[in-house]
C-alpha cells in the first residue's frame, strides 16, 4: 500500500508552515534579537548633502561623551586600506567617505558605544565641514557637457557614464522598421523604488582574537557570497569567517549587497575585540541601501496592419547612483532587460542601454525581480498597449496574434534567450473569461455614456527565473549554481541544508516537501536549516526567484542520490539483485513479490548498522545543481479600474491573476507569493516611489513620505492557475516569487490609460498619483514623472 | 596592530550623571520594574530590558506598527512611547498571547490561513487584530482592513491576514458559544458568532 503523498506533506500539499510556530509566538530570531555578552553598539553618521567635498571632520566632542568607545572615520579606514570596497558589479564603493560625499545619506563616520542611544549621541556630536558641490540627480544632467565629475576617485573615468551596452540585431531590426506599416513609439520612466523590507539591515560582528575566528550575524540573502567578499575585503582567511544569516524580516533584493555598516562593524569588532552590533534605522535603510528601477525608456515597435510585431527597438537610460553596485549577472550590464518580448513571436529586436552615475544612493538591486526583468516586462506591456491602440486593435486580440504558440517551443527569443514551455493562449483566455472581458467592455461603454470612466488593463509575460546556467550567469566570476546537503539519520529522520536563504518564502516547509516527494520520508521528519556558512553547503543565496529553480532542484537531486544508495541497501536486505527492486513512495519491494519490502526508514537504520560488505556506512550526501536553462513561468494579470474624472483618483474594481509556474510544491505558499507580489505591483502603480529634489535631497526617506499600501487600500485578488511543467527541472517547478511584481504594474497602468483613452493620452508615469491622472485627463497630454531637469 | 589601541577607549566609561527613573508596570500579567533613562522608548525597555524580543521595531516613525503592543488594552506603537509613560500601566506583548498549553485563536488563524511570511510584522499585526476582536467580535472585511491599516506588511498582500482574523473571530465566537451554553451566558454574542460562522461557511 503506497503512502498518500499529500498526507505525508509531499508535493502538492498545502502544508502549514513550520517556521510559523516560532513567528506567531514572537520567538523568531531576527538580527536585533541577538545579544552577545559584552556587545557594543554602532551607529552611522550620514551625509546631509548629496555632493560635497569634505574639508574636515572633528570627532573630539563625540569622544568626550561617556560611554563612547570608538569613533571611526574614512581616514582611519584608509590607513588600513579599507576606505573603499568592491561592489557586485566590478566597481568600488566608499565604506566611509574620505574625499567627497557623493549622495545624501552616504556613510561618513561611525561611533561605537556602550548602548545605541549613546552611539547616536556620539554621531550628533561629530562636526563635519563640507564644501558643497553641484549635485546631479538624473541622466540628462549626468551626461550634459561640462557636468561635474562624480567619480573623480577613479583613474580613467572622465565622464559620468558607467557603461554603454547593446544587444540584438541592429541591421535586422532596421529592416523590420523599413517594412513596417505602422511604427508605434512611447517614452516613459520607471521611477526609483525601494524594496523596503520592514526590517532594515544590521550585523553583529564578533571577532575572537584567541581563535582568530570572525563570526558575523548579518541580514543577508546570500551568506556565502558575503563570506567570500569579507575574505577579499578584510583580507581574512575564508575558513576563519563564519557568516550567519538569522531570520530575515523580508529581503526583496535589499539584503543582497555588501553595505558599509557591515564592513565597519567587522573592523570595529577586530579593533575592540568584542562583539559590535549595528542596527540600521529606517531612514538609513531608505536613503542609502539598494534601490530598484530608476530607468528611462525610448521604445519603438514596427507593426504590420494585421497586428503582427515585426521588430522592437529599445533604448534605456539608467540611473545607478554614485557607485555601480547593481547585483546582477556580470556579463549583462542592464540585467535581463533583453528578456523583454520573450513571450511574443517577433522578428527582430535591438536594445541599447546607457548607465550613468548620479548623486543618489547606489543600488539597482533586483527588487523582487530577476535583474531588471520588472522594468523589461513593464516596458514591454506598456509598449504593447500603445501598439494595439495605434493599430486600432483590441488589446487582448493584439496579444493573442503575437503570443508564442504552444507548439513553437523551444523558442529562441530575438535577443537570444531560450524559452522552453508554456500555454500562453490558454492563460490569456482563462484570464479574459474570469474577468468577463466582453461584459466589461459593454459596461465600460455604458458607463462612458453616463460620464463614468472604467478601464481594463492586461499584462501577459513570461520571465526568466532561476539563474544560472553557469555558462552565462555568474556574479564576480562565481557561477550561479546552488546546493543541498541531506543527512538521513539512523531512525529515518533527516536534516536538510541548502545554499539558499529563506526570508519569508517558507523554505523550512517546502524543501521538506520535496524530500517527502522523493523519498517518502514525511515532511515533518525533515528539519531544514539555511544561512550558516559553517554548516550549509556553498550556494549563491536567495533572490531573483532562484530558490526553487536551483536550490529546490538540488534538494531533489540529493534526495535521489540518497534513494539510489538506499536501493542498494534494500537489495541487500531483501537478498535480491538491485535490478529486481521496485520503488514506490517510501518503500522498496521485490519485483513480482510486492509483499516483500523494506521502507526507506528500514534502509536508513541498515545504513548505520547492517550495510552490505564493502559499502561506505551512512546515508548522507550532497548535490550541486547547475540548471540547464532558466525557468520560464507565464502570467496573465488583468485589472479593472474606475477613474474619478473630478479628482483623478482611481479605484481598483477587480484583479484577476492567472499564473503558470509549473508544478506547485505548496499551493498555499505559491498563492501567498502571488498575492504579495500583486500588492507590490499595485503599490508601484499607485503610490510607492522615491524621488529627489534638485539639490539631491531624498524625498521618501521615511514611511511618512515613502508610501506603502496598507490593508485598507490594497485590493482583493482572484487567483487562477495553469500548470505547464518545466521540462528540465527535476520536479517540473518554475520560479514564482516575483512574477506578480514583475507583470502586475502594467496591468494597473494599462487599465487607467484605457479608462481615459478618449483623451488621447498614451502615458502617465508611475506612480499614477491623482494629480498626474487629473493633469492628463484635463490637459489631454502625457504626464512625465521624471525628476526635474536643470543642466546649467 | 598595537598602535590601533590608542583609538579605543578602555571600558568602564559609564556616566553616573545621567538621570534614571524607576518604572513599575505589568507586562503580560507579571509585575516588572526597571530603572530607565527618561528618553528610553517603551519598545526598547521591552526588547532589551525585559528581553521580550517579539516586539519588533521597524520604522521609528509610528507608521509600520511592527512594535504594536496593547497598553491597557489599547493598541499603541511602543517605538514612539517612552518607557516612563508606561509606569503603573498594563502592557501585553505577543509573548503574552498564548497560554502555556494553547495558542490564542488569532495565532492559530495566522498560521492556518498563511497570514504571515517573513513574520516580522506578525506580532504587531496580531495584537492590532486582538484589540479589534476584543471590541468587535464579528467584524466585516472592511472593519478588519481599517483596524489593521496602521500595520504594514510587505509580504502577504493582506488578503490572508484578513482571512486569519476572520478565522480567529469564528473560533472565538464558537468558544464563547460553548462557554455560553455551559453557563447560560450572553445570548446575543452567541447568536452573532453563529451568524458569522454561517456566513463563513
Amino acid at each position: 500500500m503506497a503512502l498518500d503523498e499529500i498526507k505525508i506533506g509531499g508535493l502538492g500539499a498545502s502544508r502549514r508552515r513550520v517556521e510559523d510556530n516560532r513567528f506567531i509566538r514572537g520567538k523568531g530570531n531576527y538580527i536585533d534579537d541577538i545579544a552577545l555578552p559584552g556587545m557594543l553598539h554602532m551607529e552611522i553618521l550620514r551625509s546631509p548633502l548629496a555632493h560635497a567635498r569634505i574639508r574636515s571632520i572633528d570627532v573630539s566632542a563625540a569622544w568626550a561623551i561617556p560611554g563612547v568607545r570608538m569613533v571611526l572615520t574614512g581616514d582611519m579606514l584608509a590607513a588600513r586600506n579599507l576606505a573603499w570596497m568592491p561592489t557586485l558589479s566590478y566597481d568600488t564603493q566608499a565604506v566611509l567617505a574620505t574625499d567627497k560625499v557623493r549622495f545624501q545619506g552616504q556613510e561618513v563616520a561611525c561611533v561605537v558605544a556602550d548602548d545605541p542611544y549613546i552611539a547616536k549621541d556620539g554621531c550628533e556630536a561629530i562636526v563635519v565641514d563640507y564644501e558643497p558641490l553641484p549635485p546631479i540627480v538624473n541622466p540628462i544632467q549626468a551626461t550634459a557637457p561640462g557636468a561635474p565629475l562624480i567619480r573623480d576617485d577613479k583613474t580613467g573615468q572622465d565622464s559620468n557614464v558607467v557603461f554603454d551596452w547593446e544587444v540584438g540585431d541592429r541591421e535586422g531590426t532596421d529592416r523590420a522598421f523599413a517594412e513596417a506599416d505602422v511604427v508605434s513609439t512611447i517614452e516613459m520612466h520607471y521611477p526609483r523604488s525601494h524594496p523596503s523590507p520592514i526590517e532594515a539591515c544590521g550585523s553583529i560582528a564578533d571577532f575572537n582574537r584567541a581563535t582568530s575566528k570572525l563570526t558575523v550575524y548579518m541580514t543577508t540573502q546570500a551568506p556565502h557570497i558575503i563570506r567570500a567578499a569579507v575574505a577579499l575585503v578584510a583580507e581574512l582567511p575564508e575558513h576563519m569567517i563564519r557568516i550567519v544569516s538569522p531570520d530575515l524580516g523580508g529581503g526583496f533584493g535589499n539584503k543582497v549587497p555588501v553595505y558599509p555598516g557591515y564592513v565597519v562593524s567587522i573592523l570595529a569588532s577586530i579593533l575592540l575585540e568584542c562583539p559590535v552590533k549595528w542596527i540600521e534605522d529606517k531612514s538609513g535603510n531608505l536613503i542609502s541601501t539598494g534601490f530598484g528601477r530608476d530607468i528611462y525608456l525610448k521604445g519603438e515597435m514596427a507593426l504590420r496592419n494585421d497586428g503582427r510585431i515585426l521588430g522592437v527597438r529599445m533604448h534605456t537610460d539608467s540611473d545607478h547612483g554614485a557607485f555601480f553596485s547593481d547585483a546582477q549577472p556580470s556579463k549583462f550590464k542592464i540585467g535581463l532587460m533583453h528578456s523583454a518580448f520573450s513571450c511574443y513571436d517577433i522578428g527582430a529586436a535591438y536594445l541599447t542601454a546607457q548607465g550613468v552615475y548620479t548623486n543618489k544612493a547606489p543600488g539597482g538591486v533586483a527588487y523582487r525581480c530577476s535583474f531588471r526583468v520588472t522594468e523589461a516586462m513593464f516596458f514591454q506591456e506598456r509598449m504593447v498597449q500603445a501598439a494595439a491602440t495605434d493599430l486600432g486593435m483590441d488589446q487582448a486580440e493584439f496579444r493573442r496574434v503575437n503570443l508564442v504558440r504552444d507548439d513553437d517551443f523551444p523558442h529562441r527569443t530575438p535577443w537570444g534567450l531560450l524559452t522552453d514551455s508554456g500555454q500562453y493562449g490558454k492563460c490569456l483566455d482563462l484570464g479574459l473569461e474570469a474577468i468577463g472581458y466582453e461584459d466589461f467592455l459593454r459596461q465600460k461603454e455604458e458607463a462612458r455614456q453616463r460620464g463614468r470612466l472604467l478601464g481594463i488593463g492586461i499584462s501577459t509575460m513570461t520571465e526568466p527565473l532561476g539563474a544560472g546556467n553557469s555558462r552565462e550567469y555568474d556574479i564576480l566570476g562565481i557561477k550561479m549554481f546552488d546546493s543541498a546537503e541531506l543527512k538521513v539519520h539512523m531512525t529515518g529522520k533527516a536534516l536538510l541544508r541548502t545554499g539558499a536563504k529563506t526570508q519569508g518564502q517558507g523554505h523550512e516547509t517546502t524543501w521538506a516537501q520535496i524530500v517527502a516527494h522523493e523519498l517518502g520520508i514525511p515532511a515533518e521528519d525533515v528539519l531544514v536549516e539555511e544561512g550558516d556558512t559553517d554548516t550549509a553547503p556553498f550556494g549563491m543565496g536567495t533572490y531573483a526567484s532562484r530558490s526553487t529553480p536551483v536550490a529546490g532542484a538540488a534538494v531533489s537531486m540529493v534526495s535521489r542520490k540518497i534513494r539510489a544508495k538506499a536501493r542498494k541497501i534494500a537489495a541487500y536486505l531483501l537478498e535480491v539483485s538491485e535490478e529486481d527492486i521496485d520503488w514506490e513512495l517510501g518503500r522498496f519491494s521485490v519485483r513480482g513479490a510486492p509483499d516483500r519490502g523494506v521502507t526507506i526508514q528500514e534502509c536508513a537504520i541498515a545504513a548505520y548498522s547492517n550495510m552490505p560488505d564493502g559499502m561506505e556506512p551512512g546515508l548522507e550526501n550532497n548535490a550541486y545543481y547547475d540548471p540547464p536553462n532558466l525557468t520560464w513561468p507565464f502570467a496573465c494579470y488583468i485589472a479593472t479600474v474606475e477613474v474619478d474624472p473630478e479628482t483623478g483618483v482611481w479605484d481598483v474594481l477587480r484583479v484577476v491573476a492567472v499564473d503558470d509556474c509549473g508544478v506547485r510544491i505548496n499551493p498555499m505558499i505559491v498563492e501567498g507569493q502571488i498575492m504579495g507580489g500583486l500588492t507590490e505591483a499595485y503599490a508601484m502603480a499607485n503610490m510607492q516611489f522615491i524621488t529627489f529634489d534638485e539639490d539631491g535631497n531624498c524625498i521618501g526617506s521615511n514611511y511618512m513620505d515613502y508610501l506603502l499600501p496598507t490593508a485598507w487600500e490594497t485590493p482583493g485578488f482572484e487567483l487562477h492557475e495553469v500548470v505547464t511543467p518545466c521540462p528540465h527541472h527535476p520536479i517540473g517547478a518554475k520560479g514564482i516569487g516575483e512574477c506578480a511584481t514583475v507583470g502586475g504594474p502594467a496591468a494597473f497602468v494599462n487599465a487607467v490609460i484605457d479608462a481615459i483613452g478618449d483623451t488621447g493620452v498614451r502615458n502617465i508615469d508611475m506612480p499614477l498619483l491623482p494629480d498626474r491622472v487629473y493633469e492628463a485627463l484635463t490637459g489631454g497630454h502625457d504626464v512625465s514623472g521624471a525628476p526635474p531637469v536643470t543642466t546649467e | 596592530m598595537s598602535t590601533l589601541y590608542e583609538e579605543v577607549r578602555p571600558s568602564g566609561g559609564a556616566d553616573d550623571t545621567v538621570p534614571v527613573r524607576r518604572v513599575e508596570l505589568t507586562v503580560n500579567g507579571e509585575r516588572r520594574a526597571a530603572d530607565v533613562e527618561p528618553r528610553l522608548l517603551l519598545a526598547h525597555l521591552l526588547r532589551n530590558g525585559f528581553r521580550l524580543t517579539g516586539t519588533h521595531t521597524g520604522c521609528d516613525t509610528t507608521n509600520c506598527g511592527a512594535c504594536t503592543v496593547l497598553y491597557d488594552g489599547v493598541p499603541v506603537k511602543s517605538c514612539t512611547m517612552f518607557a516612563v509613560q508606561a509606569d503603573g500601566h498594563e502592557v501585553l506583548t505577543v509573548e503574552g498571547m498564548a497560554t502555556a498549553s494553547e495558542l490564542h485563536p488569532i495565532q492559530e488563524g495566522f498560521k492556518d490561513e498563511h497570514g504571515l511570511q517573513c513574520g516580522f510584522c506578525t506580532p504587531g499585526m496580531m495584537l492590532a487584530a486582538k484589540a479589534l476582536l476584543d471590541e468587535n467580535p464579528n467584524p466585516s472585511e472592511d472593519e478588519i482592513r481599517w483596524a489593521l491599516s496602521g500595520n504594514l506588511c510587505r509580504c502577504t498582500g493582506y488578503q490572508n491576514i484578513v482571512k486569519a482574523v476572520m478565522w480567529a473571530a469564528e473560533k472565538l465566537g464558537a468558544n464563547a458559544e460553548s462557554d455560553g451554553a455551559d453557563d447560560a451566558g450572553d445570548d446575543s454574542s452567541a447568536d452573532g458568532a453563529a451568524a458569522n460562522a454561517g456566513g463563513e461557511g
